[in-house]
């Protein structure tokens, strides 16, 4: 009960805010209560939306790709090699990161990704640079992965881990070799964890706002940024209600499909 | 017999009267109570390099709102009660909106020191007054023009917008992330001698000007990633900004400068007011009448956040006597070739204004397509 009723306060009223909200005018720099089409008419038609849209999708779906592949065979390593004392020290670590301001931390990464920046000198040394990864997609990514990375370790790690040691030796036993042993057995048996890893990459990055922005230089602009444009330029906030409430449409319908998907049996 | 001195309840009391006005002086001092004054302003008007003076020799404490952008101002103050703000710092060309809706408060023009204004027309500046009262009083101002990164740029290259398109820059032009500034640049360039009040045919053709030199943007930034991507030479060159921004970093040593190109600038322009149903509006004026004595005018030409041309006489003097070499870095010398004041009655200058001719949505919505091609 106490959960529902947090979840109807927190969650339901004021998303329901923002839905009758989208249907509101701004009138004089004012919010006034309406229930006009022109919002919705206005960004479902409006190209630079859907190119925003499929940017962001773009971009969240590398980032979640990226966040996987690279966090799978760190999060392999600890569950399966690593002694428990390591994987604790590991996880805690993990954990650090959240403890400073994410905002902080892409700041850092503009020295680092600038063209006077550490990695351009790298590249230059190896003549490959000066090459600046600041203002670029690139810039973006690196924060998506500053963001998720460490949680997608530690969802993978968790997930692993919980996979029953024997099934692995049984595929041994019967032959297996390693690499067929993490598709056949491991994958399948962490399925789970691991969707949920990605979804909660996706999730993240769909909505950030600090890297493309601070990374990425708005060039050009993410859904996120496009909701500060709105609020920020003619206080259309109506507007910025529509753009959110086609983001929580879209993150539902991935949240909805990859559960559907980490819990399908396998025929 | 010993006599035990026991004091009775009357003498407990007189004690206490005694001791409680024996300690009235603190007291009074803590509690003569400091007065607060609500300020909206963009940032760096309430900070200590500029009101510290004034709040102690008022016994006045500032509590800022600042905001980023006229939009911003005007959605503040229309979703707060009336009264909320005390002072409300605007670029001039908000004023105008913010007297039709009745934030601000009638002033009197004798409280204020017209008369040794720098500038006739700063005076009577477009918008501040209405019927023949005055509703707001400029404070400070600016130009917006070329800012480049001296290395990259010859400051004879710097003469003209045309900089802007230069290959050598290409995804090294950053952007002040307002459509007014960057647009109004790109109308001067096309030659409009009025960059705000452009007909329909004359916009189409800035929306052009501005796709050709898309290419060749490297970013869209608020005040502190402009800083920094001219600070760290990730930009070489930036279009809708000034010396508020290079002035700053120019001080720190950087190689960047601001110049007024041949096809012309545009000013941007602060203004004080005072909040409608403002409880401290004697507080309030006597803030205005500090920021346009001279002393104020040195504050504010100076800010730490950005720095300003004086508008008065006496505070250009002041300047000149307190810091020569801002003075003479910023053009604010009698007959200096840069000189602000000689400049606008060169013509050219331009004050920043809305869009007349288009909505003010007609250019937000171009900027956003401009920032998503």
């Amino acid at each position: 009960m106490p959960l529902l009723i947090w979840q109807v306060l927190f969650f339901v009223v004021p998303l329901g805010f923002m839905f009758v909200m989208s249907f509101w005018l701004v009138k004089d720099y004012r919010m006034t209560p309406a229930f006009a089409l022109d919002n919705w008419l206005k960004i479902l038609t409006w190209g630079i939306f859907w190119r925003a849209y499929g940017y962001t999708l773009a971009l969240a779906t590398a980032a979640m790709a990226l966040a996987s592949l690279f966090a799978f065979p760190a999060s392999y390593t600890l569950a399966f090699k690593a002694s428990d004392a390591a994987r604790r020290w590991a996880l805690f670590f993990l954990i650090i990161p959240f403890f400073t301001s994410y905002l902080v931390r892409v700041y850092a990464w503009q020295v680092v990704l600038a063209g006077n920046g550490i990695i351009s000198a790298i590249l230059g040394f190896v003549g490959l640079g000066p090459l600046s990864l600041l203002n670029t997609p690139i810039g973006t990514l690196v924060g998506y992965l500053t963001l998720t990375f460490p949680l997608v370790l530690i969802l993978q790690t968790i997930s692993l881990s919980s996979i029953d040691k024997n099934l692995i030796e049984a595929a041994h036993n019967l032959g297996c070799g390693p690499l067929r042993t993490i598709f056949a057995v491991i994958i399948p048996a962490a399925k789970v964890g691991l969707i949920v890893a990605a979804l909660f990459c996706f999730i993240l990055s769909f909505g950030d706002f600090v890297s493309p922005y601070y990374l990425g230089g708005s060039k050009p602009p993410t859904l996120s940024i496009m909701i500060i444009d709105s609020t920020k330029s003619g206080q259309q906030w109506p507007r910025a209600a529509v753009i959110a409430v086609m983001m929580i449409i879209s993150l539902l319908t991935v949240a909805f499909a990859s559960v559907t998907a980490a819990y399908r049996r396998r025929g | 017999m010993k006599t035990v001195m026991k004091p009775s309840r009357r003498d407990i009391l007189k004690i206490g009267v005694a001791g409680g006005a024996l300690a009235m002086p603190f007291v009074n001092r803590s509690w003569a109570a400091t007065t607060e004054l609500n300020m909206l302003a963009w940032y760096g008007h309430g900070e200590p390099d500029v009101v510290a003076e004034f709040e102690q020799a008022n016994n006045v404490k500032f509590k800022p709102k600042y905001y980023a952008g006229g939009d911003n101002m005007l959605a503040l103050i229309a979703q707060s009660p009336p009264g909320t703000y005390d002072v409300v710092l605007s670029d001039a060309e908000f004023v105008q909106q913010l007297n039709q809706a009745g934030y601000i408060d009638e002033l009197n023009p004798a409280d204020y020191p017209f008369d040794d204004f720098l500038y006739d027309d700063w005076k009577k500046f477009p918008g501040h007054w209405k019927d023949g009262k005055l509703f707001s009083v400029m404070v400070r101002c600016g130009h917006l023009g070329v800012s480049y990164n001296t290395t990259a740029i010859s400051a004879e290259e710097a003469k003209s917008y045309k900089c802007f398109w230069k290959p050598e820059i290409k995804g090294k032009l950053g952007h002040f992330d307002w459509h007014l500034p960057t647009l109004g640049q790109l109308s001067l360039y096309n030659g409009n001698a009025s960059p705000f009040d452009i007909n329909g045919g004359a916009w189409d053709k800035v929306k052009a000007t501005a796709k050709t030199l898309r290419p060749q943007v490297g970013g869209f930034f608020d005040y502190g990633g402009t800083f920094n991507g001219l600070k760290n030479g990730e930009m070489l060159a930036m279009a809708g900004i000034g010396d508020w921004i290079t002035g700053v970093l120019e001080r720190d040593g950087a190689k960047v400068a601001s110049v007024v190109p041949k096809e012309g600038g545009i000013q941007w322009t602060e203004s004080w007011s005072i909040g409608k149903g403002s409880k401290n509006a004697a507080l309030a004026k006597k803030f205005i009448q500090y920021m346009l004595s001279a002393q104020g005018q040195v504050h504010s030409a100076r800010m730490a956040a950005y720095p300003a041309f004086a508008v008065t006489k006496a505070g250009r003097k002041a300047l000149n006597d307190k810091d020569p070499k801002e003075a003479q870095r910023t053009g604010q010398v009698d007959g200096a070739a840069n000189d602000p004041v000689t400049l606008l009655k060169e013509g050219r200058i331009h004050y920043r204004d809305i869009p007349k001719q288009q909505s003010l949505e007609v250019w937000n919505d171009f900027w956003s397509e401009y920032k998503g091609a």
